[in-house]
């Protein structure tokens, strides 16, 4: 009984440091971004808005987050409708070669993202490309790829396939089929794929450094304020992107996997 | 049904929705993988890359040192990082699991791997509130009166190694909980009818059974750390380099695509070689 009590007191100290570890930063991060003076370190002087104030008023911060948005909503977009053909073609037909296919698909997964970068910017400087949010785009579309078409072609069961036939044999054509049957029934794991590829992209540092040039994605300018030091509207920033990473993960709890889990 | 019989009409139809993301892939990836492979045997000459198809730039990381040591720095830190992640992440995962209550759990669990979501540089930064010389570690302790002087703790290879454990224990907690969850409570109870202690019941049935998954985890750390440029670049300062850092100044500094090709096809050749021996020592587990 008092072993008992003994490692039942030991696992909640474990639990208790272990959280500590893992969720000071983050406390840190969030408080000292109310700093109210120049440096967010201690003491604590007190609460102000100033910095997220300066934040909103940043111009560029504000371009950054725009096209952090829009590159990260654009690229999972692409890759889903990408992911999704393929992963529709690849188990409703049986094509020559086509364990080749889907492991050519997957590929880029095996690779550090440095690398992935690494080709495109050799690749887009040979044919003499411009850097743009576009270049950091297809990069990104290439690193969230495999992950849509796998969870799309996971899903992909048999159990869909009765539906889709009757749908044909009621006069349905191949796009209609697609569209207004197969595509609504995988919704769940199509969104997963979708707000999955959304928070990789959003958060993605190397491949948005190395292949953009004016316009850059939030976290490379993030990068560059941290050449400043230990700053508050860092802090400021960072609490902000946390909410908003939380948010779309409540959404993302919210929408798709309350609606996976009933039958 | 097409997979029964395969038609004309049909294959021309699979590969319009194949080909796409085919292409896509062939385009962005393969091509340029095989461009930097092809970059990998030039060289830079006069400040212009000529294609002299040979081994120059895989010599001379050989050669030198300093360019060496950064692939040693490199797997230093991440055999580190992935031992001690592991080592934290097991225990937390197993009292999750175990001894919070079921409707708890989930809750829990996602309380643990909160600072997943903020961004991967803002967290390397919130370290350094912490461990830089007039942070909160170095405040606490002066303020307690058991240093005098501030510690040393940011840029450091410590701190590299803190930084990527924080982010790692996230990642290995949640893998190793869904391996236990998944376990049938059947081997535990069966190890308890035939006379197992806890602790017994841990180290011969639970741990074995969870190995396989644990072994998956800790490559995925090794991969993803080893390959990471973020965290040692804000954390750890500029005495010890690692092979990203490296790759990084060739190219920031002296704009030498061949040195990073090659490195970067190094770095690619040791997380194949670590994935082959996983493969292995996985398989012969099995049998």
């Amino acid at each position: 009984m008092i072993a008992h009590r003994m490692t039942a007191l030991l696992s909640w100290t474990y639990l208790l440091i272990l959280f500590g570890f893992i969720l000071l930063p983050v406390a840190v991060l969030v408080l000292f971004s109310f700093q109210d003076g120049t440096l967010p370190i201690p003491p604590f002087n007190g609460f102000t808005f100033r910095w997220y104030a300066e934040v909103f008023a940043d111009d560029k911060l504000m371009a950054a987050l725009r096209n952090s948005l829009t590159v990260a909503i654009c690229s999972s977009l692409i890759a889903c409708l990408l992911g999704f053909f393929a992963a529709y073609g690849l188990s409703r037909y049986r094509l020559p070669g086509s364990a080749l296919q889907r492991i050519l698909l997957m590929a880029p997964m095996t690779v550090s993202y440095l690398i992935i970068a690494l080709g495109l910017l050799v690749v887009f400087n040979w044919i003499g490309i411009r850097l743009s949010l576009w270049t950091v785009g297809v990069g990104h579309v290439i690193i969230n790829l495999p992950l849509c078409f796998a969870i799309i072609y996971a899903s992909m069961g048999d159990h869909q396939k009765n539906t889709e036939r009757a749908a044909r044999d009621l006069g349905a054509n191949g796009f209609q089929v697609m569209f207004l049957i197969t595509a609504p029934m995988l919704l769940p794991s199509i969104l997963a794929a979708f707000f999955l590829s959304l928070t990789f992209s959003w958060d993605e540092f190397i491949i948005s450094f190395l292949l953009s040039r004016f316009d850059v994605t939030l976290p490379v300018e993030i990068w560059s304020l941290l050449r400043s030091g230990l700053n508050p509207k860092t802090n400021a920033i960072g609490s902000l992107v946390f909410l908003l990473s939380v948010a779309l993960l409540i959404m993302l709890e919210m929408f798709v996997f309350r609606r996976r889990s009933k039958p | 049904m097409s997979s029964d019989k395969l038609e004309k009409s049909d294959v021309r139809r699979a590969w319009f929705y194949v080909a796409p993301a085919l292409l896509w892939t062939m385009a962005f990836f393969i091509v340029p993988f095989a461009f930097m492979a092809a970059m990998s045997f030039a060289s830079l000459v006069r400040r212009k890359i000529v294609y002299t198809w040979d081994l120059a730039n895989y010599l001379e990381f050989f050669d030198k040192p300093y360019l060496l040591k950064g692939l040693f720095v490199s797997l230093e830190i991440t055999l580190a990082v992935t031992l001690i992640s592991v080592v934290l992440a097991y225990p937390l995962a197993w009292i999750i699991a175990e001894r919070v209550p079921k409707r708890l759990q989930r809750a829990v669990l996602i309380l643990a791997i909160l600072p997943f979501w903020t961004s991967y540089v803002v967290r390397s930064y919130s370290w350094l509130l912490l461990l830089s010389s007039n942070g909160v570690i170095n405040n606490a302790l002066m303020g307690a009166g058991i240093i005098s002087e501030p510690l040393q703790l940011a840029s450091t290879t410590s701190a590299t190694i803190i930084g990527f454990v924080h982010f790692f224990v996230m990642l290995l907690t949640l893998t190793i909980y869904s391996n236990l969850v998944q376990l049938s409570p059947n081997y535990k109870r069966a190890a308890t009818d035939l006379g197992a202690n806890t602790f017994q019941t841990f180290w011969h049935v639970i741990l074995p059974l969870t190995l396989p998954g644990i072994m998956v985890g800790a490559f995925l750390t090794f991969v993803l750390c080893i390959g990471d440029y973020i965290t040692p670049q804000i954390l750890g300062g500029n005495n010890e380099l690692v092979l990203p850092q490296i790759i990084m100044l060739q190219l920031g500094r002296r704009a030498d695509l061949p040195a990073a090709a090659s490195m970067s096809i190094i770095l690619m050749l040791v997380v194949t070689a670590v994935y082959l021996l996983c493969l292995r020592w996985l398989k012969m587990e099995r049998t």
